[in-house]
């Protein structure tokens, strides 16, 4: 299966504060930020369909998400996920002696995961805390 | 009937709107309608009144589910779980007030605790550069009434800080900006061409994590140095027509977030742009200002300054105050296993830290004191809803630019509600009864 290496950054949407300040627990939430913004070239080379689920894996963490194309672009080789417990699960806890973890520029790959499911907040940090 | 409230302060961003109109009903337990704040800032304030609300304190049992308690039960087993641990971690204080931080640092105090906020995870980097180079800086005021030239680097206020254009840095019009947007030029700095850089003069596409370069680029441009061809992505003819236009201009003003707080080099990325600042005003008027996100992050680090010298990460467990980022903050001491108790106020670290820091949280007795559900309350052991600041209690707050501004009550908190600070005073008070020493 088609898989590809970007770098990812995530930071502040509109949606996402809105959705966050309406309930993190509700399903706006996650699909204001359970997902991936992939340059038009990079959905090209991954050989899917917009706004279909993916894996995306760093050194870090492993999380679902659903990919789509970029609202802010052209960046390619740059995703993009809100910022929030889906990216946090990809996230360098490393600080480098600043206090901050390293929450951009994380070497991911991203691979189609149709038939996965994307998880709401507090289930995704539920499982992933008693999984350990 | 209705009545309107005026001038009430906007507590989610660090711009800390202070031009909010609200109408309430008769009674002054609902709020109708909602004036000037933007989308999120609308959200915060309608969403009190969510029917599903969580509105009394709650412990969590072994299967999962949530038994409720009193707020003296709640008070009474975070005293102990701060009492009982070695070296506490008491993280967030970013959405609550300066008084209430205030009652907390007390608290840390007593326990032998370490004092953290969301700075930790946003422009701590930006605390660390100020204190090694120093910082030029200015008010919001200034930058509406006189900054002709405005450098956005690696933020995008058009999501963060929606009504931080308007009011104050590109279309506002001020004393000597009477034209707003046609008597300024907007500089955009950015990994991607995000909304803010569409209403820019000049969007320039740094490649991710290379902003170091760029910014050492423009202060060689700047006293005429010779540059390689293309730098971090960006032709050198470009940076020398930006650094002309910099120089053109009566007062330049760079605002930058976490593009480049949050990426490799960190606090170095902003001493270089706080230089950069400095070069310029061998040439013009310039200043910076760290775009900052929560509403009272800025209060945080101002109240743990006054009362410890430092402005986050402070750690308490020796007796007296010692401050070392990646020794003392947050996500260093849960990674290293070292804290044994948390309560986490005024911030979601359960969405905002790296999961391997969320784990370790969830290993420890942690306390949650939010109005809300969230990640962070799911992986608590007791959650204590309370009050808004900022619409149901009143209190002071830091807006970025380091300016204090009252916030005020619109409506009252759901029927025995407390606010923070009232319940951190019983905790208090509770410590104070565990460690002997209660007057
Ligand atoms: S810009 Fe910030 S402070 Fe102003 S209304 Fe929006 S969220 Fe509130």
């Amino acid at each position: 299966m088609t898989k590809i290496n970007i770098n990812l950054i995530s930071g502040r949407t509109i949606q996402q504060g809105v959705s966050m300040e309406a309930g993190k627990e509700k399903e706006n939430y996650m699909t204001s930020c359970g997902l991936i913004e992939l340059d038009q070239a990079d959905i090209h080379q991954l050989g899917i369909m917009k706004n279909t689920n993916v894996r995306v894996t760093s050194k870090f963490g492993s999380v679902i998400v659903k990919a789509i194309l970029a609202t802010q672009g052209p960046h390619p080789g740059l995703g993009w996920i809100p910022m929030g417990p889906w990216a946090n699960m990809l996230v360098d806890s490393n600080t480098y002696s600043t206090g901050t973890p390293t929450f951009k520029g994380t070497a991911v790959t991203v691979e189609p995961a149709e038939n996965e499911h994307v998880l709401s907040s507090i289930d995704l940090v539920l499982k992933s805390c008693n999984d350990v | 009937m209705s009545k309107r409230l005026t001038d009430i302060i906007c507590p989610f961003c660090g711009t800390l709107c202070d031009d909010i109109e609200i109408d309430v009903s008769d009674d002054g337990k609902q709020i109708l309608e909602v004036y000037n704040a933007c989308a999120i800032g609308s959200e915060k304030f309608l969403h009190v009144q969510s029917p599903d609300r969580i509105t009394r304190p709650r412990m969590k049992q072994e299967d999962g589910s949530w038994n409720e308690i009193t707020y003296d039960e709640a008070a009474k087993y975070t005293a102990k779980v701060l009492c009982d641990a070695k070296k506490p971690l008491m993280y967030g204080w970013s959405s609550t007030s300066c008084e209430a931080q205030s009652i907390g640092h007390m608290i840390g105090e007593q326990v032998g605790g370490v004092l953290d906020n969301t700075a930790t995870v946003c422009h701590g980097s930006t605390l660390i550069a100020m204190q090694d180079v120093g910082i030029p800086s200015c008010t919001l005021g200034e930058v509406k009434n006189r900054a002709d030239r405005i450098i956005f680097w690696g933020c995008n206020p058009a999501h963060a800080h929606p009504r931080h254009m308007s009011r104050y840095s590109i279309y506002s019009r001020g004393y000597f900006t009477g034209k707003g947007s046609k008597s300024r030029k907007i500089i955009v700095v950015d990994p991607r061409p995000t909304d803010s850089a569409s209403l820019a003069d000049e969007y320039i596409q740094v490649e991710q994590g290379r902003d170091y370069e760029l910014l050492d680029a423009f202060r060689a441009a700047l006293k005429g140095s010779p540059l390689p061809k293309m730098i971090a992505g960006v032709p050198s003819e470009k940076i020398y027509e930006l650094v002309e236009i910099l120089k053109q201009g009566r007062f330049v003003v760079i605002f930058f977030g976490m593009g480049v707080t949050h990426s490799l080099g960190k606090n170095h990325n902003i001493d270089m742009a706080i230089a950069l600042t400095s070069d310029l005003n061998n040439y013009t008027k310039a200043s910076i200002i760290a775009m900052r996100g929560h509403y009272n992050v800025t209060g945080s680090g101002q109240v743990l300054g006054w009362q410890f010298g430092f402005p986050f990460c402070v750690d308490l467990s020796r007796g007296f105050a010692r401050y070392n980022p990646g020794e003392t903050s947050s996500n260093d001491l849960l990674m290293r296993g070292e804290v044994d108790g948390c309560l986490v106020i005024g911030s979601d670290p359960g969405s905002h830290f790296p999961i391997g820091s969320v784990k370790k949280i969830n290993a420890i007795p942690t306390v949650c004191v939010d109005p809300h559900m969230t990640p962070t309350a799911a992986i608590s052991k007791c959650h204590v809803p309370v009050a808004l600041v900022g619409i149901e209690v009143g209190g002071s707050c830091y807006r970025m630019d380091n300016v204090p501004i009252d916030s005020r009550k619109v409506v009252d908190p759901p029927e025995g509600m407390l606010t923070d600070a009232e319940f951190l005073d019983l905790v208090l008070k509770e410590v104070n009864k565990i460690k002997g020493d209660a007057k």
